[in-house]
């Protein structure tokens, strides 16, 4: 098996270097044998598709057949590990990983090369930087990071057995959309570098990849929120984000797509910030890259510590250079890219999308130098310092706030010029409503002047509420204004609406997601918890909540030993429901792991909903009572709702506007007068 | 100044008395033990704020958090507090750069790269308006101020309908 895997992986590096070298070739020669060259350039794009789709199956089949001959899947799997973690075998490991990461890439460029006649020259220059990004990571795989080694020696009985922090259901999902967000930015950046060396004339180029672009960041936005979720339902630290620097790196390529995806609006309708666009798909990319280069080189120290090595000086030199390329092209061609920038008034949709850059930006410019600090801090000082949560909260979250300010006014603003009777108009009714609700949040016990923490959820508050107000607001003007023309009824005259202009009214929706995941966040102040040794009938009380331990349970299966304890929860007298934190030992790997439980109270608080989270954390070593640490998240299920809708907003807004609908109409037509001879 | 009446006066104090009380309750050393646990990293390279380190026989969260108890207890402001703690773990086990030396620059860059940035964009914005408009060929004139407004006004309610 892992003699097919090398070929395969083997063949697929000179596929695609001849897609590379070929497709180079085929730019500068204009003909017809230019273009027959082109052509087998494309197939074997293809074919290299075929040949990673081939090693990345092999390995998969030799985990599910146990073949610990392959050091690979010795190292990450065992016999009694479950079915569907076998298959996340592929990307638990760095080799796997990169393997899959070359397989998506392929995927990707699979589907660009099929696609090549939509724009066959601005496709060649895209498929050719692919080929080029292709043949680094098939390079990696086939001299320094080789997933089919065959372990030396006598072949163990049975593999080490999969990471337990890994075991999870969400970590079948969450690698693979983290990696189509980061690989997915390949091919928008393919096609912008490919527009500026051939000088693409107009901004068709956004056109095409404006799809590609936001079904990446899309996939990139889920495989963030899942992360945050994994850490919240398997690390049981209570929390979700920690500011790891590996978390770090996979949002700052987000920053810089959402800024990507809001300023290619002015290019497309005003011709405006080519240059600025081309430098902000480039960072996105590069971005990208640095995420993987910090995974896997561990020169910053992180949590995420199961995929490193020393191929991060592969990285490094990569990024160097594709620096360098980018860099030439645009001070050779930026002439190219020069528009006549006029705006007409301050206060305009474009004014409020280059502040919308400047502030993604700077919140993408604080994580990358807080993240990055550490080390220039040991070349300056001679020692370490750790950034940590409270400089990334200190630091970044007032600038997300005014962020989140933009998100509220920024869409309300029309393009070119707003009139002041417009801002009126359209602010009024948000306005009270958000001031409204941070005077509610005062009343029910928020004091701002207390503590900096409760100053950021107050405003945070406002500026969500500001937020999902003035997106209300707008969905019930322009519901109105079709339903008087139609006599449709409000709500199917906003669905016609958001059928009209997809984009527009699918974006409000991404902004209405975002607002309640600020919301999910704004709890975080409000967070309580105990801990304490618990045994049979047992209480503990937190909030409005009282915790009664039941019982303890254990149970054995072939991959791990648990023990459950089951605790009952009241509120007000009323038992709410039954709770069983879990602990697991797993025993190939053996290593203990705690399994949170988590109870969103929407049937009691809605609105103000709390996460009841409790941890099983084991037994205390003296005197063997187990001990269970309750939490009490507010808000929390607010995050993972918003995702979803962050989500639905993004498959409107992919959706084509509808086009406006034909009727003929039938016109009488008129007996034609007869005309006498006496008239 | 006309004086206040005495149960007037006396209410005005109770009612200062109480919103101080209010304001400021749940200042004590249980605040200052979860503020104090949260600007320090528990030192097991969990990568964990101390506080939040949740390892079951981590073998230096309780005794980091015993340890801070200890030093409240003492009466130790919380910057000798914190001092303890770097000579007895290091410079890495504050959670965020101190505010002294290089390590100011950490908090200072940031908002200079907001400053640079808004100046920036403030800049680039006002240059952009002040271009003149350029000349139509065939003499044709583009509308500017109340005629464009009334024009703009007018093509938004075709385009809403």
């Amino acid at each position: 098996m892992s003699l097919i895997g090398s070929f395969a992986l083997l063949l697929a590096l000179a596929l695609a270097a001849y897609s590379f070298l070929a497709g180079l070739f085929a730019l500068f020669q204009r003909d017809a044998m230019g273009a027959r060259i082109a052509e087998t350039a494309r197939r074997a794009g293809i074919a290299a598709f075929v040949a990673v789709l081939l090693a990345a199956v092999v390995l998969v089949t030799s985990a599910f057949h146990d073949d610990f001959s392959i050091a690979y899947i010795q190292q990450h799997s065992n016999r009694d590990l479950p079915a569907a973690y076998k298959f996340a075998v592929l990307w638990s490991g760095q080799e796997g990983s990169l393997l899959f990461w070359s397989l998506l890439l392929s995927g990707y460029g699979f589907v660009l090369r099929l696609r090549y006649k939509t724009d066959q020259r601005l496709f060649a220059y895209a498929s050719v930087v692919i080929a080029a990004v292709q043949v680094f990571f098939l390079l990696i795989l086939n001299v320094a990071a080789k997933p089919f080694s065959l372990v030396q020696g006598m072949v163990p009985p049975d593999g080490n057995g999969l990471y337990p922090l890994l075991q999870y259901p969400e970590m079948v999902i969450h690698p693979p959309m983290l990696y189509l967000g980061y690989v997915g930015f390949t091919v928008p950046f393919a096609f912008a570098l490919g527009a500026l060396i051939m000088k693409y004339p107009g901004e068709k180029w956004i056109n095409i990849t404006r799809r590609w672009t936001m079904v990446t960041w899309c996939f990139l936005t889920i495989g963030v929120f899942l992360g945050a979720h994994w850490a919240y339902a398997v690390l049981g630290w209570g929390g979700y984000w920690g500011w790891d620097p590996v978390e770090n790196a996979s949002l700052m390529p987000w920053l810089t797509g959402t800024a990507f995806l809001h300023s290619v609006m002015m290019q497309e309708k005003r011709g405006m910030l080519k240059v600025w666009n081309m430098l902000l798909i480039f960072a996105t990319f590069l971005l990208s890259m640095l995420g993987t280069f910090l995974t896997r080189s561990g020169v910053i120290s992180s949590v995420h510590a199961f995929a490193q090595s020393s191929i991060g000086s592969w990285f490094l030199v990569f990024i160097a250079l594709t620096v360098a390329v980018c860099a030439y092209f645009l001070a050779a061609n930026i002439s190219h890219l020069k528009s006549e920038h006029k705006l007409e008034s301050l206060v305009s949709r474009e004014s409020s999308f280059l502040f919308n850059n400047l502030l993604l930006l700077v919140v993408c410019f604080t994580i990358l130098w807080g993240t990055f600090f550490p080390i220039l801090s040991e070349w300056v000082q001679g020692h370490k310092v750790t950034v940590g949560p409270p400089f990334f909260n200190r630091v970044a979250v007032p600038v997300a706030l005014l962020l989140l300010l933009l998100t509220a006014v920024g869409p309300l603003l029309a393009w070119r010029k707003t009139s002041v009777e417009s801002l009126k108009r359209n602010f009024l009714f948000p306005l009270i409503g958000s001031i409204a609700i941070g005077g509610m949040m005062i009343v029910f016990g928020v004091r701002p002047w207390q503590d900096p923490s409760f100053f950021y959820a107050t405003m945070a508050g406002v500026l969500s509420a500001l937020v999902i107000f003035t997106i209300v607001s707008e969905f019930v003007r322009g519901g109105r204004v079709i339903a008087g023309k139609s006599g449709q009824s409000l709500p199917a005259a906003m669905i016609h609406l958001c059928h009209r202009n997809t984009r527009r009214y699918g974006g409000y929706i991404v902004h209405f997601g975002v607002a309640l995941v600020v919301i999910g966040i704004l709890g975080t102040p409000f967070n309580k918890e105990v801990e304490k040794e618990m045994g049979f009938g047992d209480k503990v009380s937190l909030g409005p909540y009282t915790f009664v331990c039941q019982s303890y349970t254990m149970e054995d299966n072939p991959n791990y030993g648990n023990e459950w304890a089951i605790i009952n929860v009241f509120r007000g007298g009323k038992q709410v429901t039954t709770m069983y934190p879990e602990r697991r030992f797993y025993k190939s790997s053996q290593q203990p792991q705690t399994i949170p439980r988590i109870y969103p109270s929407f049937r009691e608080d809605f609105l103000l909903v709390t996460d009841v989270y409790l941890v099983y954390e084991g037994r205390n070593e003296e005197t063997g009572r187990p001990i269970i640490k309750a939490h009490l998240n507010p808000m929390v299920p607010w995050i993972w709702t918003g995702l979803i809708i962050m989500v639905f907003g993004t498959i409107i807004a992919l959706v084509p506007n509808a086009v406006p609908v034909r009727v003929t109409a039938t016109v009488p037509v008129q007996e034609p007068a007869h005309v006498g001879a006496g008239d | 100044m006309k004086p206040l009446r005495p149960t007037l006066r006396r209410s005005l104090h109770m009612t200062i008395v109480c919103a101080a009380v209010f304001l400021f309750m749940g200042a004590g050393d249980d605040a200052r033990f979860n503020s104090i646990g949260h600007r320090m990293m528990c030192v097991c390279s969990c990568s964990q704020v101390l506080l939040e380190c949740n390892h079951v026989g981590c073998t230096y969260s309780d005794k980091m958090r015993n340890q801070l108890l200890a030093a409240l207890d003492k009466g130790d402001n919380d910057d000798l507090i914190l001092q303890g703690f770097v000579q007895d773990y290091g410079p890495t086990v504050i959670a965020a750069p101190t505010a002294t030396g290089f390590n100011r620059v950490a908090w200072i860059m940031p908002f200079v790269a907001l400053a640079f940035g808004i100046t920036f964009v403030i800049y680039v914005v006002r240059s952009w308006k002040n271009k003149p408009t350029p000349a139509l060929a065939g003499g044709i004139v583009i509308p500017t101020g109340g005629e464009l407004d009334t024009l703009r006004e007018r093509a938004r309610k075709e385009t809403d309908q």
